[in-house]
């Protein structure tokens, strides 16, 4: 088995924007499997009072370090804000980013808010790639120099302008697209910016990758509580997230 | 120390039993461990065909709960007999199918289908929250209980569980009605109906709009009701609703259940069964105990 639960001994943890706290553990066994695109279903508080897990994209993994990068938000993440000594991590799970850098040479990467952070590790490990990372405000604005350092190209949008391209990421890419080659898109963020990136990748026949969210009760696959709509007719019409996701095709499924 | 246990003349090797719906076909959690580990697996519940189940979202959290909408989906007893069921055989588990329908006529059809199969007993889940026809609208009056049960009874071949819903005015009606059907044993408690909002989008946050509530915030309510219902009828009796912990499961036995099923707790940790077994062992060394079936219903009530 690839994945198991595991307690993990936090190495460091700091909070990089407000309310958004940058977390690194030590796990061997989770940091050796992780692939980019897969997610850690972590535990928040004692099983009950807080009978699920909350999942998380892993951020990187490297030799026994594993990171991710959470924003607090409601009880869970409140309470795994408070965790300082050890955390209880099952993973990795999920069906990770497909890379194939012999047939994809100009891939787009394009992420909003906390969804840029799933795709620090597929963009280490693509040739590059140009990354296109959109957040509210400059407040908000994280990892862009480390991005810069695993890749010639990464532009950052605002929607209110306050940093870098005054509007939405996805008009840069948009302009890529036009002007350039664009072989495959690889898409994590808010579903209003999902749907544009399907719509616009589909507008121009480019296979495009996205990683969507849902509820989640088990993360293995055994619960069906996960479910996203798809394009297959009858029992399989909705697909587990945790399992056949959280990367899909955007021709697979439905927003 | 005996573990083993007997529903309805059907031996399981201890008295861990997973709920239906939380454990899939056994496949996902079968990674973590044997499930040889197990008494029984309850798979999934079944329908007569292949069902796509409700829009998400379909799960959320509540105070020390779950509330869940997934609305059955699942492959259908055909697929279930033909690709999972072969799987399940190679384990000492035994394997009870549970079956969800529309009608009486398809809880009959599937009773018919599985009890030509290698499943070894049956589960009838007249509770489902979560479906607009059937469903819990059988299990909630003991006229269409006692009915359903008699007519399921002449096709199953296999001995039949009634699973019962906690959202009843008096649980012993039901389980009374279910005995006179010609139940084999009884499993409560399904899920409580709930319901919860986002009070910022003032939207359910369940896209069916209300749910089951399942784990340890309903436990009191299922002990209760197992209590009451051991109290009217000698039929085993399979206890579930928020069992995480060994001593969950002591207490539930306590109350009179002769087995637990173990659901919302496999979420939170994945080896909750075989922990939850473990518990049972400590507190039967502790207080000298060598028969597990030595503490189905001795709660003491002066
Ligand atoms: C595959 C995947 C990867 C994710 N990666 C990240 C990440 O890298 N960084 C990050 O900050 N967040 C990520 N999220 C979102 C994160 O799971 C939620 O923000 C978190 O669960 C909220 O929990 P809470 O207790 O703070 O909020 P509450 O609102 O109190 O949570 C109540 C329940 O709803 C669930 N829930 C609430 N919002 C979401 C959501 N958006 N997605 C899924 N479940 C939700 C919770 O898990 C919990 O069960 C990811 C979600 C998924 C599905
Ligand atoms: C996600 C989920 C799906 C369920 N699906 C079914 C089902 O298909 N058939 C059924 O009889 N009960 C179903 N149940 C109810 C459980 O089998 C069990 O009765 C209930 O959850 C109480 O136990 P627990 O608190 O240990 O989870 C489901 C429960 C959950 C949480
Ligand atoms: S969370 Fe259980 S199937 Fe996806």
């Amino acid at each position: 088995m690839s994945h198991d639960v595991y307690k993990c001994k936090v190495i460091s943890k700091k909070e990089i924007a407000p309310n958004i706290i940058d977390v690194t553990v030590e796990s061997k066994e989770i940091a050796s499997a992780a692939m980019a695109g897969q997610f850690l279903h972590v535990k928040c508080g004692d099983d009950i009072s807080m009978p699920l897990r909350r999942p998380i994209s892993i951020c990187d993994a490297e030799d026994d370090k594993l990171r991710f990068i959470f924003e607090v938000k409601g009880r869970g993440t409140k309470n795994l804000l408070l965790i300082d000594d050890e955390i209880d991590i099952m993973g990795p799970l999920g069906t990770p980013f497909t890379i194939d850098n012999d047939k994809y040479k100009n891939p787009a990467v394009i992420g909003g808010g906390i969804g840029t952070y799933p795709l620090f590790k597929l963009t280490k490990e693509l040739d590059n790639p140009t990354v296109y990372l959109g957040f509210r405000s400059e407040a908000q604005v994280t990892l862009e120099d480390e991005f810069n350092s695993v890749c010639d190209m990464t532009v950052v949008a605002t929607d209110d302008g306050s940093y870098g391209y005054n509007g939405y990421a996805i008009d840069l890419l948009k302009g890529k697209i036009e002007n350039d080659v664009v072989d495959i898109i690889y898409a994590c963020g808010p579903k209003p910016m999902l749907k544009a990136v399907k719509a616009l990748a589909e507008a121009n026949n480019i296979p495009c990758q996205i990683s969507l969210e849902e509820r989640m009760g088990c993360g293995i696959g055994a619960c069906l509580t996960c479910s996203c709509e798809t394009k297959t007719e009858g029992t399989w019409k909705y697909k587990r997230v945790c399992k056949n996701g959280p990367v899909f095709w955007s021709t697979e499924v439905v927003l | 120390m005996n573990m083993k246990v007997n529903i309805a003349g059907v031996e399981l090797n201890n008295p861990i039993i997973t709920a239906s719906g939380t454990y899939g076909f056994g496949r996902e959690y079968g990674e973590f461990y044997s499930l040889n580990e197990l008494g029984a697996i309850c798979v999934k519940g079944l329908t007569l065909l292949p069902r796509e189940g409700n829009p998400p979202p379909r799960i959320t959290e509540t105070y020390g709960g779950i509330l869940n909408s997934v609305g059955l989906q699942n492959p259908g007893v055909e697929a279930f007999i033909e690709y999972e069921l072969p799987e399940l055989k190679k384990y000492t588990c035994k394997v009870i199918a549970n079956m969800s329908g529309n009608t009486i006529e398809d809880y009959c059809k599937m009773a018919e289908r599985l009890s030509d199969s290698d499943v070894d007993m049956l589960e009838m889940n007249i509770s489902c929250p979560n479906v607009k026809a059937g469903g819990v609208a059988f299990g909630t009056n003991a006229d269409t209980i006692l009915n359903i049960t008699k007519e399921v009874k002449k096709y199953a071949k296999k001995p039949l569980i009634v699973k019962l819903s906690p959202n009843v005015t008096d649980i012993t009606e039901m389980a009374k009605a279910a005995e006179q059907g010609g139940a084999d044993a009884l499993s409560l408690i399904n899920t409580l109906l709930g319901m919860a909002i986002d009070i910022k989008t003032r939207r359910p946050i369940l896209a069916n709009v209300t749910g089951g509530l399942s784990g340890p915030a309903v436990k009191p309510v299922a002990v209760r009701m197992i209590y009451q219902v051991r109290q009217c009828t000698n039929l085993p009796i399979i206890g579930m609703g928020g069992v995480t912990t060994g001593d969950d499961a002591i207490e539930m036995m306590l109350a009179g259940s002769n087995a637990i099923a173990v659901g919302t707790a496999n979420f939170m940790n994945p080896y909750a069964c075989v922990d939850i077994k473990k518990g049972i062992v400590d507190y039967m060394e502790k207080y000298n105990i060598d028969d597990v079936n030595d503490i189905s219903g001795k709660v003491i009530v002066k």
